[in-house]
């Protein structure tokens, strides 16, 4: 049993020697090779942090959110249909919201008005999100002034500025009571944008989202699921996209490891060459380049893995932001928590170091199998 | 000890016409003794050799090798005895590890690694425990007089030096046949006679020596036993 | 189709290992046409050069289905979010015909893989190539397999659509499928138990008596056989169900998850290696007298049997000790 493990140990010794003599040539291959690790995994970890993100925070979601529709655009929902909605058997708790967007001339940009009920925020004081503080560049105390229906300024002191680990979602965000949302868009008494539905039980949601349905044909329910299902299809989307477009640049890394697998300098030829006259067989020698194609990966894989979750976590994917978080004048700021699991791992591992291995595989075998005698003739 | 019964080798890869190195050659090497191949460049004495040594398999023709140590592939030799011929590259490359210990023209040392790692190369697919292989390495290397050089680089040593370190390295195995090929080429008349007196030192240890050589101090040598001249892949005389 | 990276690397491996065994098919065909042992002629010796490129490509191509393998659950253990209904990767096979097939196929191509390289071990014992012919006979059986697995897999991944919120109605998919059979059916407990205990313990026996009087291989290789089949349908059936402490709960592919402490892995994987390692067995079993291999094949024979033997006792044990330390009791 001994024997075996020993020709592996042995081999190996010999490969790395082997590696650390040719410096030079492996160098290059190495960082190539590194940096297509480092693109394809940045965009992993980049996409599967900000889907864990979004998991998390929609976790404070409502369970159901119920909209009317009118010829296929959403409009408000007069409060007698909240009443009845309440009375259908399984609903917890039926919230009227009261919200819309504001376009501010000044700063630019999208703002989410949204009536809060919390007790705790004062009259005619607003809580607003981290990237409304830095665009509009106030702070807690400071005054900020809304254009309101009819064109007339309206008031408003800065009481908070919302947590920065909730700026994915709270970014743009303006928290006010509901009577200043309403005086603001000059939204109507007796009316909601929607709804916020909590059921007692989360399974009995399609059914009451049914039930809904078959009372309001003109009510449009979207569950929190559905919310999350369809933000991670987009960000599947996109991942996937950007790994095809990249895949243009795995080819070309693979086309080159297959050159350089291919054209075995006189050197490599000769000392191979000599091995098998000394006693070394094809499968020794096959051995012995596979031991060095998997450090040169291992390395190579490593490092790119290492600086991806450097490039990710510590300075949040800036070189890929822009295609994969679309755009918008109110950038959320955010620190992404480091989320590694091992099948991303492998998935990376499938998309750079298996296609080097496919294609390095036959060059292996053909430097390998040499004749012994070719050494004599040299 | 090696049997060749009309053994040809012919070369055909990507020649318009098939090239014959080895012509219907019919052979004895003799045990414990010195043969010397002579012949002119092209006569195809190398290629006997490589064919000889188990490192290429003949187009036609069958070759035995007597006298083995025992336990080599039971399963096939009759006695001691055991046709090589047909056999797949993992048992031939096994025999001749075990059997069979090659001093090249041009010594094939593998450049940028010590001596020492130089002569411990043949050991490293056997599996056999590194202690026990680098011991016997130094020990070939200190009778061959290479103390000094154990971990120097091969680039550094002169012409004499290198072919012994060579020496040593085929000699690891503690093969049953010696074979060298041109041992001489590189070497002035002094080093040539000190060649041939460690190849005096192989045979009185019991040693089959294979030589092949076109210089006199070598197959006008008296250790030499048996001269076999070639010319165009055949025999022209000999025994 | 959903473009997920996960997805994509499961058709690129998928394509890679077919191109692998394809180009070793025609290798094998080659050789198998031309293969003359007694010659010395220069086109035999380039066959001989290729067995080396032939034994390479399909241990690469093994050890890639097996890690596909894994990773093909886990990205539908990934996407059950995507399909209404779907708990977990059982429900996203489901979500079209293909799933199952692509799954049953992929086991059934590394089981093959695996016993190909088993009977290449025993060829190069032997020093005249004894298997050459039935290895390569096999590798053209593998060659279909793997094709065939490679487009159920991309029928499989292209035709997933992920029910996305329209813009008309949001929840209203629910109520139309049929529930994605996120449970598989357990077959009853009552004829299950039985049938593994029996299956095992015959398992046992015959690896006993192969062991000791070097006869009954086929009869053990059709027994590990037998195991693979019967130990997948008791984990399904009730094994599992002590692990997730939960009788309804009969879902194969949840156990490799974190929250079970990943105990699915090393159940599969003593499944899967005592599966090849009993199935080799059998497959060498035809060729015993051949006078190569007169000496190196029992040997062979028994370390698989061995293999196989442990590899069944470490599933049964840990199961066998799980079901006995969990609080759920049937």
């Amino acid at each position: 049993m001994r024997a075996p493990v020993q020709r592996y140990r042995n081999i190996l010794d010999f490969a790395l020697s082997s590696l650390l003599r040719r410096k030079g040539r492996n160098l290059a291959l190495i960082c190539v090779y590194t940096l297509v690790v480092f693109v394809i995994a940045s965009l992993i970890f980049f996409v599967q942090s900000l889907k864990r993100e979004a998991r998390e925070l929609l976790v404070q979601a409502p369970d159901m959110v119920v909209q009317r529709m009118v010829a296929g655009r959403h409009d408000p929902m007069p409060a007698a249909q909240a009443e009845a909605i309440r009375a259908i058997r399984g609903v917890e708790e039926v919230h009227s919201r009261v919200w819309g967007y504001y376009y501010d001339p000044v700063f630019g940009g999208n703002l989410t008005v949204m009536g809060s009920d919390d007790p705790t925020l004062a009259a005619d004081a607003v809580w607003i999100g981290q990237g409304v503080a830095r665009n509009m560049r106030v702070k807690e105390g400071d005054l900020i002034s809304l254009r309101g229906y009819g064109g007339l300024p309206m008031l408003f002191a800065v009481q908070k500025i919302l947590a920065e680990e909730s700026e994915l979602v709270s970014s743009d965000l303006v928290l006010m009571s509901p009577k200043d949302v309403r005086s603001l868009f000059n939204f109507p008494e007796g009316l909601a944008t929607d709804l916020a539905i909590t059921a007692g039980n989360p399974r009995e949601l399609p059914t009451i989202a049914a039930k809904i349905v078959e009372q309001f044909p003109d009510a449009r329910p979207i569950l929190k699921s559905e919310i999350l299902r369809t933000y991670e299809a987009i960000f599947d989307w996109r991942g996937g996209l950007m790994v095809v477009v990249l895949g243009s640049a795995v080819l070309a890394f693979i086309i080159f490891a297959w050159d350089k697998a291919t054209g075995l300098s006189a050197e490599e030829r000769k000392e191979i060459g000599i091995l098998k006259s000394i006693g070394w067989e094809s499968s020794d020698v096959l051995l012995l380049k596979f031991w060095e194609g998997s450090v040169v990966s291992l390395t190579a894989f490593l490092s790119g893995v290492l600086l991806a979750y450097v490039h990710v976590f510590f300075f949040s994917a800036s070189l890929f932001e822009h295609a994969l978080k679309g755009w918008s004048v109110l950038f959320p700021r955010y620190r992404l928590m480091p989320a590694l699991d091992g099948y991303q791992l492998t998935v990376l591992f499938f998309l750079t170091v298996l296609p080097y291995t496919a294609a390095t595989l036959v060059p292996i075998w053909r430097a390998a199998t040499v004749d012994p005698d070719a050494a004599m003739r040299s | 000890m090696i049997e060749l019964v009309d053994v040809v080798k012919t070369f055909q890869a990507g020649l318009a016409t098939p090239f014959t190195a080895v012509d219907g050659v019919n052979l004895n090497v003799p045990r414990g003794k010195v043969t010397v191949l002579k012949g002119p460049s092209g006569s195809g004495k190398t290629t006997l050799l490589t064919l000889i040594g188990c490192m290429a398999r003949p187009t036609s023709g069958r070759i035995h090798l007597h006298g083995l140590p025992a336990g080599t592939l039971p399963q096939l030799a009759k006695g001691d005895s055991l046709e090589i011929t047909s056999l797949p590259e993992r048992f031939l490359t096994a025999i001749r590890r075990r059997t069979f210990g090659f001093i090249f023209q041009q010594f094939n040392l593998v450049r940028g690694i010590s001596v020492l790692e130089n002569v411990l190369l043949p050991t490293y697919p056997t599996g056999e425990d590194h202690g026990d292989a680098e011991a016997r390495a130094i020990e070939r290397l200190e009778s061959l007089g290479l103390a000094r050089h154990l971990h120097a680089s091969v680039d550094r040593l002169s012409g004499g030096e290198a072919q012994r370190v060579a020496i040593a390295r085929a000699l690891i195995n503690d093969p049953t046949v010696i074979v060298a090929d041109e041992p001489t080429a590189h070497l002035d008349s002094k080093l040539s006679e000190d060649f041939m007196m460690l190849m005096g030192q192989f045979k009185a240890a019991g040693k089959t020596l294979l030589i092949t050589s076109h210089d006199p101090i070598v197959y006008s040598s008296p250790l030499a036993d048996l001269v076999v001249e070639m010319r165009d892949g055949r025999i022209v005389a000999g025994p | 189709m959903i473009q997920h990276p996960g997805v994509l690397a499961l058709l690129l491996a998928s394509g890679l290992v077919s191109l692998l065994l394809t180009a070793a098919g025609w290798q094998g065909l080659q050789i198998l046409r031309g293969w003359n042992l007694q010659s010395g002629s220069e086109g035999q010796l380039d066959l001989e050069r290729r067995t080396y490129l032939v034994s390479t490509l399909v241990a690469n191509a093994l050890v890639i289905q097996i890690l596909s393998l894994f990773l093909f659950i886990f990205t539908a253990d990934g996407l059950h979010t995507q399909f209404v209904g779907a708990m977990c990767a059982a429900g996203s096979l489901a979500a079209n015909a293909y799933g199952y097939p692509t799954l049953l196929t992929k086991v059934a191509t590394c089981l093959v893989a695996g016993v190909w390289l088993i009977l290449h071990r025993a060829d190069t014992q032997g020093y005249d190539y004894p298997l050459i012919r039935p290895k390569y006979a096999l590798l053209l059986l593998l060659v279909p397999l793997v094709l065939a697995e490679t487009w159920l897999q991309a029928s499989y991944l292209t035709g997933l659509k992920a029910d996305v919120m329209t813009s008309c109605c949001g929840s209203l998919f629910g109520q139309g499928r049929q529930g994605l059979a996120s449970e598989l059916a357990g077959l009853p407990t009552r004829i299950m138990q039985p049938v593994f205990w029996i299956t095992f313990g015959a398992l046992m026996a015959a690896g006993i008596v192969l062991l000791r009087t070097r006869r009954g291989s086929t009869v053990f290789s059709l027994l590990s056989l037998a195991f693979l089949l019967v130990s997948v349908a008791s984990l399904i059936s009730f094994f599992c169900l002590y692990i997730y402490e939960l009788p309804t709960h009969h879902c194969p592919f949840c156990l490799l998850q974190r929250e079970y402490g990943f105990v699915g892995y090393p159940l599969y994987g003593a499944l899967l290696g005592g599966a090849i390692a009993g199935l080799g067995v059998g497959a060498l079993a035809p060729f015993r007298a051949q006078k190569s291999l007169v000496s190196a094949l029992p040997r062979l024979q028994a370390h698989l049997a061995w293999s196989a033997l442990i590899l069944a006792l470490v599933f049964t044990l840990i199961v066998g000790i799980w079901m006995f330390l969990s609080p759920l009791k049937l």
